[in-house]
């Protein structure tokens, strides 16, 4: 193990290279640019043995990332934004083929307007597509997410591709220090690439990607569910395994100081540092307040958060996404798998840090009054933070 | 070695009858062996030859979607240098797949380098979706969208893209058109650009049945026609060199456009129109003066 500084963009380049990852098709977009980049200085300085495909699209990225892994090899790419909105049509074949296909998503926000910071929508668009989705706190979840990815995507019960977000530049572009596990540990922790599908193999023709009548294409899906439902338990073996191996625990879900919380803060990525530290300051204040870390969104750990989340008064759901018609996705689907347990929390959703908005304490505070106030009458469902409202309602014909 | 009388695409598929296409992906996969792996992009040839869970094809084939056959194809080239071997790959794509929503793809693997083989079969519409025009539908074809009426007698107003000639501006090592109704050119021209390393593109035409409305026992004849009078030429053009293109076929005594226009019911609407015989007439004819000059046999 090494102690190395590294941006998080690098964090997804050094878990391909650490992978033997053999293709990768890449096309470059802010925030994400620098994993190609990355890549191909390491194949030119010999540091790693992998065919560079520069691509004209990420359309095209995809495609020929299918291509690759249905040809048998490991294959990895990252992209962001509307990179990943070009891919939308391509991502549903990779998974729908079974493609354990590991890529890299600098998390940011869609036009319009045209915005290259953070937040989540570009994932949480592709919510559907059957793509596992990890989102990483830091750049060291990035590089070890990025790892794990491949041998839970490989998995036999698995095989399906899997996502690795990255805030845009909070991660993307910071350096951080990191622990880089040895070559040689990463090696058996992967073991040998071997493709648990049918390739394409002159030896042995078969054809991949055929017609499928309505006679059989439920079945296809189904099976797309099953795996992705057993993902859940070959998750957990990789994390069991990872921290036996390198000494880093992983959860789908992580909660801190959450036992005997009222109420609960839920994050995704490089937020969940500020909660932290924002939490931290409340218990000092005697707030019981806590913390609950979604590492996982797909597949969706209900049964985690449901256990997680039992006890406490109040859900706040703090997310930098927004599904307009409803609300916050992760909203909606956590208070879809609370609303089996007999006496549930009250669930209030936060729209935060859109399009790179900062997350500050004040945001925090404003957030948490609306969540303290929900614990003795009835709030708005869903709370943009941090948002000029006046300007907005004036704009529409409001006020 | 020799795979003519081995067959690679097998019987019972779904194509139509007269349809050009089988016979194009037939002789390309007898030429090209086993050692082989096919992409093909959404289309009449995906759709009809490979029914879950029946396939016609005898070696490796992927379908992606519709516009990625070349980038599919870059990728299954890149996974096999990566894994160390070598083959002959090939994409097929229709003229939609290929001239109109593929070609960036196909550009940009073209532009990479791949080592690729990629066939256009060219029925000059969207025939899977039912006859509508694309970029390769030729002037004055009836398509169902672009219908013939009182305000537009012609049919399609614009006329064919160039696919062979932007193909050849990439400076690729290999292009040429080709058709099966002149078979021995045809085969000559598969061949070689199977021996040839790097990104290959052949442009073949494939008679439709149902779009171009013509008898489907008359496919060779009609496809005959469609080269013997000037309107689909035969050449090659290697590296870009535009200069030293080679027509590698010109018939002895050209035939007038009309007798392969009033074959198919997609161009009916002309006949009765003698100015539109003569523009289409005189098209073939300036093509034919500026590059007859090319005719290397």
């Amino acid at each position: 193990m090494t102690r190395m500084m590294i941006r998080g963009n690098e964090s997804i380049a050094y878990a391909f290279k650490l992978a033997r990852v053999q293709v990768v098709p890449a096309y470059p977009i802010t925030p994400s640019t620098l994993v190609p980049e990355k890549i191909s200085e390491f194949i030119a300085n010999g540091e790693m043995k992998a065919e560079f495909v520069p691509v004209e699209s990420e359309h095209s990225a995809m495609s020929a990332a299918i291509g690759a892994s249905a040809r048998g090899v490991r294959v990895g790419t990252a992209t962001a934004s509307q990179g990943l909105a070009l891919m939308h049509e391509v991502l549903f074949i990779a998974s729908g083929m079974r493609l354990p296909i590991v890529m890299g998503i600098g998390n940011r926000a869609l036009s319009a307007p045209i915005n290259i910071w953070c937040d989540h929508q570009d994932m949480m668009a592709e919510r559907d597509s059957g793509w596992m989705q990890f989102y990483a706190e830091s750049n060291q979840e990035g590089l070890d997410l990025g790892i794990m990815a491949f041998k839970i995507a490989e998995d036999n019960r698995v095989l399906l591709p899997a996502m690795v977000g990255i805030d845009a530049f909070v991660l993307t572009h910071t350096v951080e220090p990191v622990d880089m596990p040895e070559q040689e540990d990463v090696d058996d922790f992967l073991g040998e690439f071997v493709p648990h599908y049918v390739t394409l193999d002159p030896e042995k023709p078969a054809t991949l990607g055929s017609f499928g009548f309505p006679e059989h294409y439920m079945e296809f899906k189904y099976g797309q569910w099953i795996a992705m439902n057993r993902a859940k338990e070959v998750i957990e073996e990789v994390f069991a395994e990872f921290e036996k191996k390198f000494g880093r625990k992983y959860a789908k879900v992580t909660p801190e100081f959450a036992e005997d919380a009222d109420i609960l803060l839920v994050t995704m990525g490089s937020m969940t540092s500020t909660t932290r530290e924002f939490v931290k300051k409340m218990r000092e204040k005697g707030k019981k307040v806590g913390l609950v870390k979604l590492t996982v969104f797909r597949p969706f750990p209900k049964e985690e958060l449901r256990e997680v989340l039992k006890n406490a008064k109040v859900v706040a759901v703090l997310e930098r996404n927004i599904s307009f018609g409803f609300g916050g996705a992760v909203y909606a689907e956590l208070s879809s798998a609370l609303s089996t347990l007999k006496e549930k929390p009250k669930v209030v959703d936060f729209i935060i840090g859109l399009g790179g908005r900062d997350i500050t304490f004040k945001s925090l505070e404003e957030a948490l009054s609306v969540a303290e106030k929900a614990m003795n009458e009835d709030v708005d469902e869903v709370n943009w933070i941090d948002v000029n409202k006046e300007a907005v309602l004036k704009a529409e014909g409001l006020l | 070695m020799n795979y003519e009388n081995e067959e690679f695409f097998a019987p019972g598929h779904g194509m139509c009858a007269g349809c050009a296409a089988p016979i194009i992906v037939r002789w390309i996969l007898k030429l090209a062996g086993p050692n082989t792996i096919v992409t093909n992009a959404t289309g009449c040839l995906e759709v009809a030859t490979t029914a879950y869970p029946h396939t016609s094809w005898r070696v490796p084939w992927l379908h992606i979607a519709f516009e990625n056959a070349a980038a599919a194809a870059a990728g299954v080239e890149a996974a096999t240098k990566a894994k160390g071997e070598k083959l002959n790959i090939i994409a097929f794509g229709g003229d939609g797949g290929t001239v109109d929503i593929g070609m960036q793809a196909l550009s940009g693997m073209a532009e990479r380098g791949h080592n690729v083989l990629y066939v256009l079969y060219d029925n000059e519409a969207y025939m899977n979706t039912g006859i509508q025009r694309s970029g390769a539908t030729p002037w004055g074809a009836w398509t169902t969208t672009s219908k013939v009426g009182k305000a537009n007698p012609i049919g399609k107003l614009r006329p064919k893209k160039p696919i062979a000639m932007i193909m050849a501006a990439h400076g690729i090592p290999y292009v040429a058109t080709a058709n099966p109704a002149l078979f021995q050119d045809f085969k000559k021209k598969v061949k070689k650009a199977l021996s040839i390393e790097g990104p290959k593109f052949l442009h073949v035409l494939s008679s439709c049945t149902t779009g171009w409305r013509h008898d489907p026992s008359k496919t060779i004849e009609i496809m005959r026609l469609a080269t013997d009078t000037g309107l689909f030429p035969l050449y090659e053009i290697e590296n870009g060199d535009f200069e030293n293109m080679r027509i590698t076929y010109k018939p002895k005594k050209f035939k007038p456009v009309e007798e392969y226009l009033k074959m198919q019911g997609r161009f009916r609407h002309l006949l009765k129109n003698p100015e539109y015989m003569e523009k289409l007439q005189k098209d073939v004819d300036n093509w034919w003066a500026k590059y007859g000059k090319y005719y290397r046999p």
